[in-house]
């Protein structure tokens, strides 16, 4: 039987294909629409949210921070409850990673405050003795992209029904006439938190209407609980 | 038949060389950049944003995996193809121009990926971090390549298929399924006409999307670390050492064991996450079972040998790809120990990953493409091989290395397991974080070093080859088997 089909390539290949396409059906659709269910109570990312998340994406913290607690007494004893599914029912992409080079992350915004991150982004060992972290520093200059923000908001409201604007919910609006009202939005919880931030420049861009990454960042970092 | 014997054209399969030699130097290069980092942060802060960590994390292995292991595999590719299937690919002006379309738009996207990753333009997703349009193209650049290998098995004179060409179809079909799969993004600017047009959101949300995320990375290992590896070392290895491979019935087992059982493994990554139970255990198992086949093809290829081990000694060929077998028994035994349940408690998130990934990617995948590179080159230019010593040479330094790099990073991974859980009497955590990383420090200067003297030893891959080529020593007619080698 081998011999023969290993005479006729359309077959053969035909034959492998089947035989490796045959374990992602049973592992990955079965639970497909279970795995999909929101936790009570979890709501999407606001737009200076998803800025943020793409400011994690674009630097890869992933790399070396996970955002997964898995169910042991030792990792809950140093990052919190276990992580559950319906947490992550918002997260395009997903960002587990796969590596604990720094500690993680999932729950990092019921410990670490606003100011504890300005200064830690700025030069990690100041806060962290020892750290092998990178500083980064190019944050607190360079601005958040917050029209892309947006967009990615609206697409998954659009494409994926994520909740926006039902109540209680965070606004994103229907079309693009409604950036304007999302980024004064922005803005407004932009200045919360820069005002427990002690950077001078970042006030500023702040005030002027523009919103630096490190402030995105930080919005994201303290929306994981 | 035709008994006359074909002149095999060379050129795309030289291009491809070429780039293989320097993505394993870029990538290898940044590789070992980024581990020195660890060791030493301050060079984190040398090249402003584009110098840390986290930002080279990508082009380290994008480089190393789709820049040097696929050129690599195209390189064999357009090498071994024309002659197991016995044709010439100048024989039809299609399927060569394919080829060359195939290798330019390669060249394109690599670049582009390099640009775009330093620029921060990362889905984020390992192994996939190429964003929508980079995508694109890579699927025009595998459906060339596809049109390429069965443009070449339609024209073929040898009707029976070697092993080689069943691992390189697997490779293709392995691959287009995986990657299309993982990589279903919806582009923002389309749908909203305002943003960065590079950017897109995946099709699939938090659990389900790691599970898709795993189900690929796992098996991009697979499909681009194994698969087209065994293609190479199917026919380099009874070649160079003139050895008929030694069982036809073993090569089978291992083949469809290897093509059933690799996929369901994917969900070993995701022990104790938060995808169900069953999956986990699913994943567990199959990681087990998948010492059979991987070994299948180890032991056969070994066994090939019998008889023969004088050439072990005599041929830096044949150490290089002995040992990548070797190096793939190691690495597809420690794999399925990791996936144990309560080995991967301790392992998961620690260096002991990366330890584990190195001692396959360097001592197999590295190894084998390097030997494969050195056993065309005499068939390529008709000239002998510059030099035995600086092989047996680049062979013993790059071995160093890549002991250096895996035992470090066993103790840095385990120490590193145990201080997460370690209890005071009282059952509370004994060490902060912190403490869990400083003291790596030894080990992370370690495995930087082994990461320095593998590429020491790509540098002399790369001047060999060079020398190679502009050698006087020119052959006659080409070398049957064993490759000739200059002093």
């Amino acid at each position: 039987m081998f011999h023969w089909l290993e005479k006729r390539p359309f077959l053969f290949s035909v034959g492998v294909f089947l035989v490796i396409a045959f374990a992602g059906l049973i592992e990955i659709v079965p639970d497909f629409a279970q795995a999909s269910r929101p936790v009570t109570g979890k709501k999407p990312y606001t737009v200076l949210q998803i800025a943020g998340r793409q400011v994690y994406i674009k630097d890869s913290c992933n790399a070396c921070h996970s955002q997964l607690i898995r169910p042991f007494k030792s990792e809950t004893d140093r990052y919190g409850p276990y992580s559950v599914s319906g947490e992550y029912a918002y997260d395009r992409p997903f960002l587990w990673g796969s590596k604990r080079t720094g500690p993680d992350l999932h729950r990092v915004g019921e410990y670490r405050t606003t100011d504890w991150h300005e200064n830690h982004m700025w030069e990690p060992t100041s806060v962290v003795p020892g750290s092998i972290m990178p500083s980064y520093k190019h944050m607190f200059h360079q601005n958040a992209d917050l029209e892309t923000a947006f967009a990615e908001a609206l697409t998954v409201k659009k494409v994926f029904n994520v909740p926006y604007d039902k109540p209680g919910m965070p606004k994103v609006g229907n079309s693009k006439s409604d950036f304007e009202a999302a980024k004064k939005e922005a803005l407004e919880e932009a200045k919360k938190i820069t005002a427990d931030m002690k950077n001078q420049d970042v006030k500023d861009a702040v005030n002027r209407g523009e919103i630096p990454e490190i402030v995105a960042l930080i919005a994201y970092m303290n929306s994981l609980h | 038949m035709q008994n006359a014997a074909l002149e095999y054209d060379y050129s795309v399969a030289k291009w491809f060389t070429y780039l293989a030699i320097i993505f394993g130097i870029v990538g290898m290069v940044v590789g070992t950049y980024i581990a020195f980092e660890l060791a030493f942060p301050e060079l984190n802060n040398l090249f402003g944003q584009y110098g840390t960590f986290s930002r080279l994390r990508p082009i380290h292995t994008n480089v190393v995996a789709f820049g040097f292991t696929l050129s690599g595999t195209f390189a064999t590719f357009y090498y071994v193809a024309q002659r197991v299937l016995k044709v010439s690919i100048a024989e039809s002006k299609t399927v060569h121009g394919i080829a060359k379309l195939h290798f330019w738009l390669y060249l394109v996207l690599a670049a582009w990926m390099v640009v775009s990753e330093l620029m921060g333009y990362t889905t984020s997703k390992e192994y996939a971090e190429m964003e929508w349009p980079l995508d694109v193209l890579t699927v025009v650049v595998w459906v060339l390549w596809g049109i390429a290998m069965f443009g070449l098995i339609g024209m073929r004179r040898e009707k029976t298929l070697y092993i080689s060409m069943w691992y390189y179809i697997a490779t293709f079909l392995g691959v287009a399924m995986l990657y299309l799969f993982n990589n279903m993004e919806v582009p923002t600017y389309f749908v909203t006409g305002m943003g960065d047009w590079m950017h897109s959101v995946s099709m699939y949300a938090g659990t389900n999307d790691a599970l898709v995320q795993w189900w690929y990375g796992h098996n991009a290992v697979a499909f681009v670390f194994t698969v087209p590896i065994i293609a190479i070392i199917y026919y380099y290895l009874p070649k160079e050492s003139g050895q008929p491979v030694f069982s036809y019935k073993l090569s089978l087992l291992s083949f469809w064991g290897l093509m059933f059982v690799y996929l369901w493994a994917g969900s070993h990554h995701l022990i104790y996450s938060t995808v169900p139970d069953w999956m986990q255990t699913m994943g567990s198992i199959f990681s087990i079972v998948l010492i059979l086949p991987s070994w299948g093809s180890a032991i056969n290829m070994l066994l090939t040998m019998k008889g023969e081990w004088n050439q072990l000694k005599e041929s830096p060929l044949i150490k290089f790809m002995v040992l990548a077998s070797t190096f793939y028994m190691l690495s597809t035994l420690e794999g399925p120990i990791q996936s144990i349940k309560s080995v991967n408690a301790l392992a998961h998130f620690t260096d002991w990953i990366p330890g584990h990934v190195h001692d396959g990617t360097l001592g197999w995948v590295a190894f084998m493409i390097i030997a494969a590179t050195l056993h065309m080159a005499p068939r390529f230019y008709k000239r002998e091989i510059y030099s035995k010593k600086l092989m047996e040479m680049q062979f013993w330094i790059q071995t160093t290395g890549i002991v250096l790099y895996f035992s470090s990073m066993w103790i840095a991974g385990i120490t590193q397991g145990m201080m997460w859980r370690a209890v005071d009497q009282y059952g509370n955590l004994a060490y902060s974080f912190i403490d869990t990383v400083t003291v790596l420090h030894p080990y992370y200067t370690i495995r930087a070093t082994g990461g320095l003297l593998f590429v020491i030893g790509l540098f002399m891959w790369a001047y060999n080859f060079v020398k190679t080529m502009q050698s006087d020593r020119v052959l006659e007619k080409e070398p049957a088997f064993a490759s000739p080698m200059g002093a």
